[in-house]
């Protein structure tokens, strides 16, 4: 690890003072970075801690109903919240579901949200992969048993990680970014980057900008959301398929739907072909497995991973029964 | 002289009267009606509030004045020739204060991504890590292969091009040493002569009324202990070395030290105070140790040298994998015919891939044939893991016996019970687990469940050897205000000696295991053995106890005048000593001590070879296992674990039961998540950490249940056999079993994930349609 800098700002504005040295890095829990930076992978000149900015750090309901959640909010916060928990459960759910009590404990939801691919070549020093530099994918033609099976056509096959922004994608949210005095509001479909666009970024932000706010928009009584991540372990382990589903739901009918996977693609991938199965339909069981498999028309497997075309089949139909109050499992 | 005992010696309380000639100087052996109150009961460690509360002080915890630290340069490449290394750049780095290469001349060969090159030696880690980025190496790149099918033809690159002798340090018992055979990458095929021949197994096979032919795979594990490998090297003066180490074996680690430095045995230290977990792979001094001690020499500073994580997956040991066809056979009654096996594995640049213990070892039949190779591969070497072989072989082996098993229609375990009747104690523990699992709920049809998510109950057996070696030397000091030492080199590697002493130590001087002050883990204390082959506690506790012993006679040659009356008619118990025929003449323990000449004395036990040789000279497992399977997603979860074991006479039955408890959890962690994966492209391990290199966490752990059986033979004054190795052996193959019930399907290679899973399910229904 290079020698580094570090200040710990008092407010945003401090932060943004900081942030002008241009190999300043942003840390917030620093889960993600720590690494980066032990791997050799990142070594910033000076490091800008942002967990020291109380304005950074709530959740909060406007007079419109809406939610906002500050970026260094630990997920440990986000998955304990009542409101969040009943109106927004799959945020919740996919909150819990990150790593380990340690970790949800210091690990911030903005953090989660830009954290860097864990693909085995992109980490490691040893390898030159093509997100580090390189030139070409070596997961592509290598070991990518836990690669993309969507999206993998751009040179690069990682997998977006966070299961908070599956969550977040499925619940339309907003995110505010901040720069300077200036702040903007994006969709949070519009926050990724794919590897065709430019495969050495994940998401738009830019050097002297900082994620600061999450807005979830106000929900009705007949919203209903899931959130399920399943990992080859029960502890501690990386997802082999995350869903996010979101149901409108006007009785026994589902009216709209939204449908996210992540750990499926190098950005969180909304489904719109298992949506349109779920349109104006009363879910079932049989529905739900309609809806799954019109998911994985278009999946790609790589040389490794073509398993986990079944893996998200069982979980989307089982995430969707959830959704809406139903046992997958029903006979 | 000799006196003659009378024991009472069988399984539980099946007994038998034997008469034994025994030593004078020793005590009669406990035998299956012995009273006892700390041996063979639940004492808690008498370390576990240091280890707790973080006192313990590790090998990784050792800081000395001055201390300098090391870091190795590795190779980035798996096949190599260096031409030049240029250490310029790296000795004019700040805090730098040695560099010493591996090899002192070139050019040198690498032969695994993560070979040692050299090592650096500075005054912080930071400082050792940055000037070993600065080092300049020339390598003349060339080709590698890191699958041992590759390995195999005639193509391959060369991964020695001198023939390989197996390592000493190895512990495979079992196998006869001898010249093996080795062209291009293969070494073997290894047959061992008492074995019979493939025509015999062949024709035995050929009369038989069902055989199982499958070909079985199994990956490689690491090691991965929680503390890494590596040592705190210090030259005392200029021909004394003090070294901490994180070994298995303080009296070998001592060896090879002075050997490497032509020091007499006088002249060197080794201490392990406590240890982090070791498994086999801590068995020798490692290349960290040697360096260490040479960059302290250099630099005249002790130097720390432990290894990280991922250099303890790349380069220290793993359990080499496999690929066994098994051939097995029996007649319609169910007897075994004969069992053939052809295995082959890679031990990377390492050897000891063999298979063959559990398909000799645990069942009767009529042949047996075994042929065995090691793969040479450009990877890191293996290295003896917990029960070396053992636990591949059970995998194959147990998941063959149940499919014939089913073949003939016999219920597995019934199956089992019929082809080990020459194996009192394993009747015992098949019979134990038919009555206490849950193995006669299972699925009477493998696969019967409805719905996605099916459940299945497995068994497999484990077999292991009794191993104890000799001349270690136990002293117990009693004092004159009544305190007691016992001191031995043995190292506790974390399975629990040390209360095992302090037990056995108090049992015998009528005391508390919290009196008894035990001093271990130094190689300037009595001999002790190296911990491999599960021989500690059985090796070491008979000293133990004959020593105990000795100092119970001298204190009750203090005592008798004292009490009117001679030595033969005293006995201690409840810091007492007392009349054996009128309890109320008593003593206590500390007024005796006061009497003691000077300030102390000491008496010696002495670790001999057994009065006889047990019968029984395998050691026993049964696991029962049930599991449920989602056969959408593939994903395994054990529910339940049912394990019945014996290890002589337990020492202590809550190590004991940490020990299968920690074994099962090694085999779920081996049998479901954990696989170490070279880059096929470049031959670099993707996964050297804990996020991709699986284990199984607290989550994974399921309810786990130990019958630990107490079988006494008499053979020493304690009785003890270890247990380390034997809880791992089934574990593997049961979970498959299991899965087997659950879904209809054999998963016939570990580790038993969700896309093989998926994959075999797959099959079966193409097959199907």
């Amino acid at each position: 690890m290079k020698k580094f800098e570090y200040g710990m700002a008092k407010n945003l504005a401090g932060a943004f003072e900081f942030l002008k040295e241009s190999e300043a890095k942003i840390k917030a829990g620093g889960i993600d970075l720590l690494d980066l930076m032990k791997e050799g992978l990142e070594s910033p000149t000076r490091l800008v801690n942002i967990r020291t900015v109380p304005e950074l750090s709530f959740i909060k309901k406007d007079e419109k109903g809406n939610l906002h959640i500050g970026a260094t909010t630990t997920l440990a916060e986000i998955a304990a919240h009542s409101e969040i928990q009943t109106r927004y459960r799959a945020l919740a759910q996919a909150a819990k579901a990150v790593a380990t009590p340690q970790i949800r404990n210091v690990a911030t939801v903005g953090g989660n949200l830009c954290q860097r691919p864990r693909c085995w070549y992109f980490r490691s020093a040893d390898f030159n992969c093509l997100r580090n530099g390189g030139d070409h994918c070596l997961a592509d033609e290598g070991e990518n048993k836990y690669h993309a099976i969507f999206g993998n056509q751009d040179g690069c096959v990682v997998v977006h990680p966070s299961g908070t922004a599956v969550a977040l994608m499925a619940l339309d949210a907003k995110l505010v970014i901040a720069r300077k005095k200036e702040s903007r509001e994006i969709h949070i479909a519009d926050f990724w980057v794919t590897p065709e666009d430019d495969v050495t970024r994940e998401n738009i932000l830019k050097h002297d900008e900082i994620l600061t706010e999450i807005i979830l928009p106000a929900t009705e009584k007949s919203t209903t959301s899931y959130y399920f991540k399943q990992k080859e372990k029960q502890s501690f382990d990386w997802p082999i398929a995350d869903v996010a589903v979101v149901l409108e739901m006007n009785g026994k009918k589902c009216t709209a739907s939204k449908i996210v996977l992540g750990s499926a693609a190098p950005v969180p991938w909304r489904i719109e072909k298992a949506e349109q199965v779920l349109k104006d339909k009363q879910i079932s069981v049989t529905l739900a497995r309609q809806a799954a498999a019109a998911a994985m028309v278009d999946a790609n497997p790589l040389s490794q991973n073509a398993y986990k075309v079944p893996v998200f089949s069982a979980v989307i139909y089982r995430t969707i029964c959830w959704a809406a109050g139903i046992d997958p499992f029903a006979a | 002289m000799a006196k003659q005992v009378k024991l009472n010696v069988g399984i539980e309380d099946n007994l038998e009267e034997i008469t034994l000639e025994i030593p004078e100087s020793t005590p009669r052996p406990w035998d299956g009606q012995a009273d006892l109150k700390y041996v063979s009961k639940r004492v808690p460690r008498v370390d576990g509030e240091a280890k707790t509360t973080g006192r313990a002080k590790y090998t990784f915890d050792i800081q000395l004045p001055g201390m300098l630290y090391g870091k190795f340069l590795r190779s980035q490449y798996p096949a190599a020739v260096i031409r030049k290394i240029d250490t310029s750049k790296a000795e004019n780095y700040p805090g730098v204060k040695a560099i010493i290469p591996v090899q002192e001349k070139l050019p040198m060969i690498v032969r695994f991504a993560g070979q040692e090159i050299l090592a650096v030696a500075a005054e912080t880690r930071h400082q050792a890590e940055e000037a070993v980025k600065l080092i300049d190496v020339t390598y003349d790149v060339r080709k590698f292969v890191v699958n041992k099918e590759a390995a195999m033809e005639k193509s391959a690159p060369i991964v020695f091009d001198t023939n390989v002798e197996e390592k000493s340090a190895e512990n495979k018992p079992g196998e006869e040493s001898g010249s093996i055979e080795q062209k291009s990458n293969i070494r073997g095929p290894r047959v061992t002569p008492r074995d019979g021949t493939p025509d015999k197994v062949d024709a035995a096979l050929a009369g038989s009324d069902a055989t199982v032919e499958a070909t079985f795979r199994t990956q490689v594990q690491t090691h991965s202990p929680m503390e890494t490998h590596g040592v705190v090297a210090h030259w005392t003066a200029e021909d004394k070395l003090k070294c901490y180490a994180s070994t298995q074996g303080v009296f070998h680690v001592r060896d090879e030290l002075a050997n490497t430095f032509s020091l007499p045995k006088s002249n060197v230290q080794v201490i392990t105070k406590f240890m982090g977990g070791g498994f086999g792979a801590k068995l020798s001094m490692s290349i960290a140790g040697f360096m260490a001690a040479k960059l302290a020499r250099k630099a005249n500073r002790p130097v720390r040298l432990m290894l990280d994580r991922k250099e303890e997956h790349l380069c220290v040991g793993n359990r080499p994998d496999s690929v066994q066809t098994l051939r097995i056979g029996a007649k319609k009654d169910g007897k075994l015919t004969g069992i053939k096996l052809i295995s082959y594995g890679t031990a990377g640049v390492g050897t000891g891939a063999g298979t063959s213990g559990p398909a000799r070892n645990i069942y009767q039949y009529d042949e047996f044939y075994a042929e065995e190779s090691d793969i040479f591969t450009n990877a890191g070497p293996g290295a003896a893991f917990r029960a070396p072989g053992h636990p591949q072989g059970a995998f194959a082996l147990e998941q063959a016996i149940d499919e014939l098993a089913h073949k003939l229609n016999i219920d597995p375990l019934e199956f089992r019970l019929l082809n080990t009747k020459h194996n009192d104690v394993r009747q015992v523990q098949l019979k134990i687990a038919a009555e206490k699992s849950n193995w006669k709920k299972r699925n009477p049809r493998p696969g019967a469940d409805s719905g996605p998510i099916k459940r299945g109950i497995g068994i497999a057996n484990s077999v292991w050897y009794y191993f104890y070696g000799q001349n270690f030397q136990v002293s117990t000091r009693v004092f004159s205000d009544g305190s007691v030492q016992v001191t031995n080199g043995v190292q506790d590697i974390g399975t629990g000696i040390t209360t095992v002493i302090a037990s056995v130590a108090a049992e015998e001087l009528g005391l508390k295991p919290s009196d008894i002050v035990v001093s271990i883990g130094d190689s300037e204390y009595g001999f002790g053995p190296s911990s491999g082959g599960s021989v500690t506690t059985g090796g070491i506790s008979p000293a133990v106890r004959d020593s105990a012993y000795l100092a119970k006679m001298r204190m009750f040659e203090i005592a008798a005048p004292l009490l009117e009356t001679t030595p033969e008619n005293l006995v201690a118990a409840d810091g007492k000593i007392f009349l054996k025929t009128d309890p109320a003449k008593n003593l206590s323990w500390n007024d005796v001590a006061k009497k003691i000449p000077g300030d102390n004395f000491i008496t010696i036990g002495e670790r001999k070879q057994d009065y006889f040789q047990p019968k029984i000279r395998t050691i026993h497992g049964v696991h029962v296992i049930e599991v449920a399977v989602d056969t959408e997603t593939g994903v395994v979860k054990p529910e339940r674990v049912f394990a019945v074991h014996d290890c002589g006479r337990s020492m202590n039955l809550l190590t004991t039961e940490s020990q299968i408890n920690g074994g099962i959890i090694q085999g779920l962690s081996y049998a479901l998540y954990e696989d170490r994966l070279l880059d096929r492209n470049t031959g670099i391990m993707v996964n050297p950490n804990f996020e991709y290199y699986k284990i199984a966490g607290s989550m994974d752990i399921p309810e786990i249940k130990s019958v630990i059986l107490n079988v006494s033979y008499g053979h020493n004054s304690t009785g003890a056999i270890g247990i380390g190795e034997p809880a791992t052996v089934a574990t593997a193959g049961a979970l498959a079993n299991a899965i087997y019930n659950a879904i209809g399907v054999r998963l016939r290679e570990l580790p038993m994930t969700p896309d093989k899973v998926l994959r075999a399910l797959e099959m079966r229904k193409g097959a199907e349609s």
